[in-house]
């Protein structure tokens, strides 16, 4: 029994953080119908970003943190400009490549900057337990939960009840009529893409003490995440986070309780699953087709 | 200019719209023909490669440029044909048979792939194949009994009618040009019969398919099977050209690789295939050959404009410095991804055909024709 809510608690953990890359891949789709295939990699890039700040320049965790997240959201701006605009409102397919291909670019290129060797953050979290009865709970893990609920949270009131937040609503139902409306689109979605980044910037922030650093850790955990958005239906900001938890909990389950080798295979056994019985995923909205 | 009169349905679909086809066609066969007496060993590699990837390349255009379906999942297929081949070779079966047999088996799991993908569309259908080849990468990894897990298997050199084909010779090459060639005829021909109607249409738009008559899922199905058994065709002459197979061959990375090839040589046509199987196989040895020689040639060029030799030489030192960093070759295949989506959306083919458009009509072109229409309004996710 124990070591079943270890294994659980260690899920849910490593959960929220597919749970908060997924959150930014439902941002950048919720507002723009755009799939962003490099969302991993901008949290590498964060990761990285955090890791100059703090581990480099010598900098307090908490202001190297909100340093990577401002540039990172800098950053996200940048992409969005140079590689999305040009593009908007031609067939996702297009989308798709161009986010790929953005992120190959990124990963050479931070491969490039901050070789291949795995990096690691020193953090407030990355020492110490928290010990309840004889269960063991590491703060690094309690901190990704922690921050993720509060992230999730923020962005969910902030889609759904300040202005800013219908607007981007809008612009993604319909971006002709959200801009005959009076909403200014094009800073609409460069600003969902710099929430984005900075949201996975937090992603790769957290994750620095568990799985460290590296130029690929964008490409592994963001092949984790897709499922995670999808399972939660794509669009849903609680839905990531579910998708998210479950992942994680299907992954860290397998890993223990089945044979060698399901542990990587069963997400995708249940992602394909649900997506059998609920194309839509759990959380998404059924569309009536219009003709 | 030349200007074809069609007077019925007969007229459009004509295999050869006319007779200049058979002379430049013919002349680009007899070329390839002739080619391994001409070009090196490692350019006779290369373009038995090319041949592989550009019939994967078709496969992928029928299902995603023609159909509509995208699938980031063709290196499974690839990798079940490929291991197909090996395992029935170890029990001596002939190359014919187990060739068809690859075929046959890579298209009833496209056929079974196909089903769950009836109900998918847009990015579900992009997740659920990716989930498909990481099943398939791992069941290659663990089934030890049949794939030799990761230590992968060898595979024997090939053997047609009693005569041994080693991987490297002519006859190796011909019979993946042929394999290429009757693909890329079958296609042309299935484009052009219902089916491949069917198809288009509901790539087009589903709904009206379905108004129309056309059994989307029976459609769809046959879409996928048709793609995977040709996958599954080049999967076993790439296990023999490769000589030895193993899980981590058939990685996400490559079925990537298999979509830039039709992005990059332009999803509507199946010129796109072989134009961006070209592109994506040459581009390795080109890049090679920039590192190897551009540094040289840069410091020749600084040398001719008046900088002195220590400058030059110094020049030589940091090209090769920076051209010799790693990863740079995945930087530059990025930004040849986002250059072609950004500014070549149709791809070489497009190109290549407004090329020949500019100088058909040549006063009078207007870049206007080929432009896409944006569409803010309709929402895929309501399609």
């Amino acid at each position: 029994m124990l070591d079943f809510v270890q294994q659980l608690v260690s899920g849910v953990a490593l959960g929220c953080v597919y749970g908060l890359i997924a959150l930014g891949f439902v941002l950048v789709y919720k507002a723009t119908e755009v799939v962003n295939f490099a969302q991993g990699d901008l949290m590498m890039l964060g990761g990285f970003f955090a890791f100059t700040f703090i581990g480099m320049m010598g900098l307090n965790y908490w202001i190297g943190f909100a340093g990577a997240v401002a540039a990172m959201a800098l950053f996200g701006m940048l992409a969005e400009r140079v590689v999305v605009r040009p593009i908007l409102g031609y067939p996702q397919f297009s989308i798709i490549m161009a986010t790929i291909g953005l992120g190959y670019f990124l990963r050479s290129i931070a491969g490039m900057i901050w070789g291949t060797d795995d990096l690691k953050i020193e953090t407030p979290f990355s020492q110490g337990v928290l010990r309840i009865g004889s269960l063991v709970l590491a703060y690094d893990k309690l901190s990704v939960i922690a921050a993720t609920m509060i992230l999730c949270t923020l962005l969910y009131l902030f889609f759904n009840k300040t202005t800013l937040g219908t607007a981007m609503r809008a612009s993604s139902e319909n971006m002709l009529a959200a801009y005959y409306m009076g909403i200014p689109v094009k800073r609409v979605v460069s600003i969902v893409w710099a929430i984005s980044a900075a949201v996975a910037t937090c992603a790769g922030v957290l994750l620095a003490p568990i799985t460290f650093i590296h130029s690929n850790v964008g490409l592994v955990l963001g092949l984790k995440a897709f499922p995670a958005a999808v399972l939660g239906g794509f669009g849903s900001i609680p839905g990531a986070v579910v998708g998210g938890v479950l992942i994680g909990v299907i992954e860290s389950m397998a890993g223990f309780y089945l044979p060698e080798g399901w542990k990587d295979v069963a997400p995708y056994i249940v992602l394909l699953t649900v997506l059998l019985l609920k194309p839509e995923g759990l959380f998404g909205l059924h569309v009536r087709k219009k003709v | 200019m030349r200007f074809l009169f069609k007077t019925d349905y007969e007229d459009d679909i004509k295999l050869i719209p006319h007779s200049g086809y058979v002379v430049t066609y013919g002349i680009l066969l007899a070329l390839l023909l002739i080619a391994p007496y001409v070009l090196s060993s490692y350019l006779m590699s290369q373009l038995v490669f090319v041949c592989i990837y550009a019939t994967v390349g078709v496969a992928l255009l029928i299902l995603t440029g023609f159909t509509g379906q995208a699938s980031l999942g063709h290196a499974a297929f690839l990798a079940i044909g490929a291991y197909t081949a090996a395992y029935l070779q170890k029990y001596n079966v002939p190359f014919p048979v187990y060739f068809l047999a690859a075929g046959l088996l890579t298209g009833i799991i496209g056929a079974m792939v196909g089903f769950p993908a009836l109900r998918l569309t847009g990015i579900y259908l992009v997740i659920a194949t990716i989930s498909l080849a990481l099943i398939v990468e791992e069941i290659l990894a663990r089934w030890e009994s049949v794939t030799n897990g990761n230590e992968g298997m060898r595979v024997k050199t090939l053997s047609l009618l009693g005569v041994t084909v080693p991987r490297d010779s002519p006859t190796f090459y011909y019979l993946c040009l042929a394999v290429l060639v009757l693909t890329i005829v079958g296609t042309l021909n299935l484009l052009r019969s219902p089916t491949g109607r069917a198809f288009v249409a509901i790539r087009d738009s589903e709904t009206a398919a379905r108004s129309m008559g056309v059994n989307v899922a029976l459609y769809k199905v046959k879409s996928f099977a048709i793609s995977a058994a040709i996958t599954g065709f080049a999967g076993v002459l790439f296990a023999h050209k490769l000589s030895f197979i193993s899980p981590e061959m058939f990685t996400l990375q490559l079925s990537i690789e298999f979509i830039i090839v039709i992005l990059i040589g332009g999803t509507f046509s199946l010129h796109g295939a072989v134009l961006g199987a070209i592109f994506i196989v040459m581009i390795d040895p080109f890049l090679t050959y920039l590192k190897d020689d551009m540094p040289g040639i840069i410091a020749g060029v600084a040398a001719t404009f008046g900088a002195s030799s220590a400058t030059a030489g110094n020049i030589q030192s940091k090209v090769a410095a920076f051209a010799s960093l790693n990863g740079l070759k995945g930087a530059i295949y990025g930004i040849i991804i986002v250059l072609f989506v950004l500014f070549e959306p149709l791809g070489l083919y497009g190109r290549w055909l407004k090329i020949k458009l500019f100088f058909q009509l040549f006063p009078l072109y207007k870049r206007a024709t080929f432009k896409r229409q944006k569409i803010y309004v309709k929402s895929e996710r309501n399609r």
